[in-house]
């Protein structure tokens, strides 16, 4: 089975490296550009196939290492 | 004073740490990540600076699930002593032995230079041969060190009396120019909530001779060792 796990930075957490992509993209006159925030995607293949299965595997992947929940939020995708 | 440092794959500063433990007279030995189980007898439970894994996913968030942290982490549930310098420190809070994270420097840059910083308070292990609110001179390096946690988590540290040093000027005042990283209240360092963990972004380690540049770094490793 096939996952797709996004985190992002919670809203109001700092991100310097999204500030930085958005004034890059602003400089190159990609004007319309609100703000950016930078998250990472990670690609996952699950064994078996019980979608409630991996979604619990997955959570306990997000919750003990993908994510640091301090300052990140995580949204899991199974295709 | 007997020291175990915790030595991960992308460790750096392990051996400038035992070189400053060693003068302050303790006696110090290196474990590595997949071990298991710290030497019997180890007062102080160390974990140096450096980019363990290559910094991947998060600064310390892979090294803070090792197998020696395991170790680490019943060694501080028993009292003991826990020391976490630069990416150390990053670990200390991806474990979860010391609250909050270490988030990318506010300018987007690394820093690399001295810096000086105030010490909170001269009653605990890490810090009896300093004076409170006394101003020392030691050195940063790194690029995530941010220190950033929730409202309710900062107020806690606060109120606690947690905070072990902060980034400060030459009078010891707080500030923004001194604070590089942008961290919240100028933290450079914080303590478990029982005093026997510290960690903190700054590298006592580097002065500790003044062939070097300074001394003000001997005082935590003379403290741990008294």
């Amino acid at each position: 089975m096939k996952a797709r796990i996004i985190v992002t930075l919670k809203t109001g957490v700092l991100d310097p490296q999204g500030k930085a992509i958005e004034s890059a993209l602003k400089s190159f006159g990609i004007q319309d550009v609100g703000s950016v925030r930078q998250g990472k995607v990670f690609d996952i293949e699950v064994e078996g196939s019980d979608r409630a299965a991996a979604e619990a595997t997955l959570k306990t992947a997000c919750e003990k290492l993908l994510a640091n929940t301090v300052v990140e939020n995580y949204a899991i995708e199974i295709a | 004073m007997r020291a175990a440092i915790v030595v991960f794959p992308g460790s750096n500063r392990d051996g400038d740490v035992a070189r400053a433990l060693r003068l302050a007279g303790a006696e110090v030995v290196k474990v590595w990540h997949a071990d298991t189980e710290l030497p019997a007898g180890t007062d102080l439970a160390v974990l140096p600076g450096g980019f363990s894994y290559g910094d991947y996913l998060r600064c310390g968030a892979i090294a803070g699930r090792a197998a020696a942290m395991d170790a680490v982490r019943a060694h501080a549930a028993r009292g003991g002593l826990v020391l976490g310098i630069c990416n150390g420190f990053q670990i200390l809070c991806e474990s979860g032995l010391l609250p909050g994270v270490l988030m990318r420097n506010v300018n987007r840059r690394f820093i690399c230079h001295r810096q000086l910083l105030r010490v909170e308070r001269d009653d605990t292990r890490f810090t009896s041969a300093y004076a409170k609110g006394q101003v020392i001179d030691v050195c940063v390096a790194h690029g995530e060190g941010n220190y950033f946690a929730d409202p309710e988590t900062l107020a806690r540290i606060e109120g606690e009396g947690r905070v072990a040093f902060r980034y400060c000027d030459e009078s010891g005042e707080l500030t923004v120019d001194a604070n590089r990283n942008g961290s919240l209240n100028s933290i450079a360092g914080i303590f478990s909530e029982k005093r026997n963990v510290l960690g903190l972004m700054p590298h006592p380690e580097n002065f500790v001779e003044g062939l070097v540049g300074g001394i003000d770094g001997r005082g935590l490793f003379a403290s741990l060792a008294a």
